[in-house]
């Protein structure tokens, strides 16, 4: 019963959607007050709706419904809820359920949170949500619908992949989705602009916040991702280029390049076509990943099962989305009035050339990515791009990035003299170059690679501290003045933890009997045995590691290998030991003969910076919205 | 400034990250794709030579050898086989009789040494590689079959 009304729910959001995108949208057009006016009641209705499926197919899974065919794929009676619960969108057909659901939230929070907003605007970015959202549930419900009824019902589930059975399931994906599905609002704002003609220094603002947050959501997603494959897929990694990873990862790029092109489009009046473009980008990125991540074309870690029906469909919708407005923008773009004008060297300039930068990036990424489909689909072999190629292509294209980030908030709007921005710059300068000869020279041995990272990493950080000391003599700086510098101190942090992991970590796969000892970067780890140990779902052999360091304490890790009841896959639960400046990492890898394991034992300094950093750049994002200025100033807009 | 030359400075600075970017793009995919074989296409010497490249198919039963951390095995397409050897520890999913991708560069006494291998993530899944094979090896036995 309950699945049918989650079903049934399901279907009257369709309806309403339809209604949310139509509706307020011609209203709009034809400045019908009572039309435009359905816009916030109808994405209210429509977040009930989804409410309401969204708890029916999590009570399924609570109760253990196994006449439902997702639940019985992707749980089992004896899956621990706080599993059963994240097993909601473990699946292909629940996690879109979680995509639309979220997409309806942030469209609920632009109707809650725009009452400043003129009214046709508002109607108009809803309206496009509306649509965005009926397109996607008409994707669930004709080719993924998670309600779908098993007769007769299953005894047990089948259950969720062990790789999800972990905490990590239960916050990357939403996080994730939340970051992705947050682009269509900035998406949503671009259209809507484009529809009313008004692409204004106002449209910038409004849209501001909610692209940063958006940003915020997809930085924390993909660090968390990548901590979570770091421990939980036993290979000691924390990226690996794998296509998933950069379809996540390309709309981060752009939506960098956005969220810096608004502030040139709010402030200045400038960019303002470009800067539509990458909302556009951003969100058809969003989508494009969603296909491949979906559709079964790649193989992926995330890949689990395929329906050629399903590719088709995105593929379809992704070509609506994107050929529909960029028809549009041909047609709105000539008439948007050129901004103010800028000098060779400005502040304008630079953003753009960061801009360009991280536009060609995302394209070399987009390349490697598909590059293989192209070849496959034209029949012409199948070929594997590996990460040495994004490796190759990703560091000359970041690194200019970096050195520029530096700079940038020295540059003034319109004209900045160079001449100036370097005087103010030799301090950080000198000092990257000490850290760039020095460092890696500490750390163990200098290579071009590991000094280029120090240099860059300490030339960010230092100039960001200089600049904010320099401003604090003056006055209290507004919040986003910090949004932004911890930002950037956020992706120096990030350089610095990828720059030691890159240059200085050691990996050791060894044979080990008890009573061995092995050394990996001036740790020594001595194996005392492996035991059989029971778990609420699961039987593991768990080792015992003691890992000293010279003199000091010893420490106990203790890594699994796990055999889920439910399925013949085993698992490796990697044992970290975690610190500020390194992680050692023990897993095991398969039992050799007799007492004797195959061993994996790391030696990785410096490797939470990388989440640290990604934090710290979430947060910068967080200040960057919270400043009062938006609010204050869009009240101002309003009036006549 | 003159605007026309700041439009060139502008345009210019572009078309030139952008063919840096693809110069970059070009060399770095030139020496890092590696092309998907099956064991027949080793056998008839369509492998490439000097590069890496990747072998799909099934981990023969009854072919996996310990020998210290180092592993031997056999990937077969159910026609012909190919001696691995893989030196580290193999991903969970890795089994005799099921589908996995080895990339392999070089060759020594007959056996290829892989530097990487991969198996799926769900062990209802067999990687699109490994399947590509065994059809493959399928088609040509039932074409020369009688």
């Amino acid at each position: 019963m309950i699945p049918e009304l989650g079903h049934f729910a399901l279907i009257l959001a369709l309806c309403v959607c339809l209604l949310q995108g139509i509706l307020p949208v011609l209203g709009a057009h034809n400045g019908r007050r009572e039309w435009t006016a359905l816009a916030r009641p109808a994405a209210q209705a429509s977040f009930l709706m989804l409410a309401a499926s969204f708890v029916a197919l999590a009570w399924s899974f609570y109760v253990n419904d196994f006449s439902v065919q997702y639940v019985a794929a992707h749980s089992n009676a004896q899956l621990p809820t706080l599993f059963r619960f994240g097993a909601v969108w473990g699946g292909h057909e629940g996690s879109l359920l979680l995509w639309v659901f979220m997409l309806s939230a942030w469209t609920v929070a632009v109707a809650q949170f725009s009452r400043t907003l003129d009214d046709t605007m508002v109607a108009r970015v809803i309206g496009v949500l509306g649509l965005v959202t009926s397109g996607l549930l008409l994707f669930i419900l004709f080719t993924s619908n998670p309600f779908d009824r098993l007769l007769p019902a299953a005894e047990n589930g089948r259950d969720l992949n062990p790789l999800l059975q972990d905490p990590g399931l239960i916050f990357h994906p939403p996080m994730l989705y939340m970051g992705y599905v947050g682009f269509a609002v900035a998406f949503a704002f671009a259209i809507a602009a484009l529809l009313s003609g008004r692409l204004d220094a106002a449209w910038a603002r409004w849209s501001r916040p909610w692209t940063t947050a958006a940003w915020v959501f997809l930085t924390l997603g993909i660090a968390l991702g990548s901590w979570w494959a770091y421990y939980e897929l036993g290979w000691g990694g924390w990226w690996f280029w794998d296509p998933v990873e950069n379809a996540s990862f390309m709309p981060w790029l752009i939506g960098t390049a956005l969220i810096h092109s608004l502030a040139v489009t709010e402030k200045r009046g400038t960019f303002k076509s470009w800067t539509v473009l990458l909302a556009i980008g951003a969100f058809s990125l969003s989508l494009l990943g969603t296909f491949l991540v979906r559709s079964g074309v790649l193989t992926s870690v995330h890949a689990f099962a395929t329906d050629p029906r399903r590719g088709i469909f995105i593929l379809v919708l992704l070509f609506l989305v994107v050929g529909s407005s960029l028809l549009l923008f041909a047609w709105r773009a000539p008439k948007v009035a050129l901004g103010g004008s800028f000098a060779l060297m400005s502040r304008e300039s630079l953003l753009l050339t960061g801009n360009v930068l991280l536009v060609v990036a995302c394209a070399s990424v987009l390349l490697g990515t598909l590059y293989p489909l192209f070849i496959d689909a034209l029949k012409l072999g199948k070929i594997s791009v590996g990460a040495p190629y994004f490796n190759a292509v990703f560091v000359p294209i970041m690194a200019p990035v970096m050195f520029l980030l530096a700079a940038v908030p020295l540059a003034r709007w319109k004209n900045t003299d160079i001449k100036e921005i370097a005087l103010r710059m030799w301090i950080p300068g000198a000092l990257a170059l000490v850290a760039g000869a020095l460092i890696p020279y500490l750390m163990g041995g200098w290579t071009v690679m590991t000094a280029l990272g120090s240099a860059l990493s300490v030339w960010i950080a230092a100039s960001g501290v200089i600049q904010v000391a320099r401003r604090l003599k003056s006055s209290m700086p507004p919040a986003s003045f910090w949004g932004m510098h911890l930002g950037h101190f956020g992706i120096a942090v990030f350089a610095f933890g990828v720059t030691m992991v890159g240059g200085f970590q050691e990996e050791q796969d060894v044979r080990m009997e008890p009573g061995e000892t092995v050394s990996v970067g001036g740790y020594q780890f001595k194996m005392i045995g492996v035991k059989d140990v029971t778990g609420p779902n699961y039987a593991a052999a768990r080792g015992e590691f003691e890992v000293t360091k010279g003199a000091g304490a010893a420490k106990i890790l203790e890594p699994e290998k796990r055999n889920y009841f439910s399925s013949t896959m085993p698992m490796t639960e990697a044992a970290i030991d975690a610190g500020s400046t390194r992680d050692v990492y023990v897993s095991l890898g398969e039992p050799l003969e007799g007492k004797a394991w195959a061993v994996r034992v790391y030696f990785k300094p410096f490797v939470d910076w990388i989440w640290g950093g990604c934090v710290l750049m979430a947060l910068g994002g967080l200040f960057a919205m919270s400043d009062r200025r938006y609010r204050l100033r869009v009240k101002e807009a309003v009036k006549p | 400034m003159k605007r026309w030359k700041k439009r060139a400075a502008i345009i210019g600075g572009g078309l030139a990250a952008v063919g840096i970017a693809a110069a970059l793009v070009l060399n770095a995919l030139n020496s890092n794709i590696a092309l998907y074989v099956t064991p027949s296409d080793v056998f008839a010497g369509k492998a490439p030579k000097n590069q890496a490249f990747r072998i799909g198919g099934l981990v023969k039963e009854g072919s996996l050898r310990r020998d210290n951390i180092t592993v031997h095995f056999v990937m077969t397409d159910m026609v012909k086989d190919i001696p691995v050897a893989y030196t580290g520890i193999l991903p969970d999913l890795f089994k005799e009789g099921k589908g996995a991708v080895v990339q392999v560069k070089t060759n020594t006494n007959g056996e290829y040494i892989a530097t990487e291998v991969l198996a799926k993530h769900d062990e209802n899944y067999m990687p699109p590689e490994a399947k590509d094979a065994l059809d493959k090896a399928q088609k040509t036995k039932g074409a020369s079959a009688p």
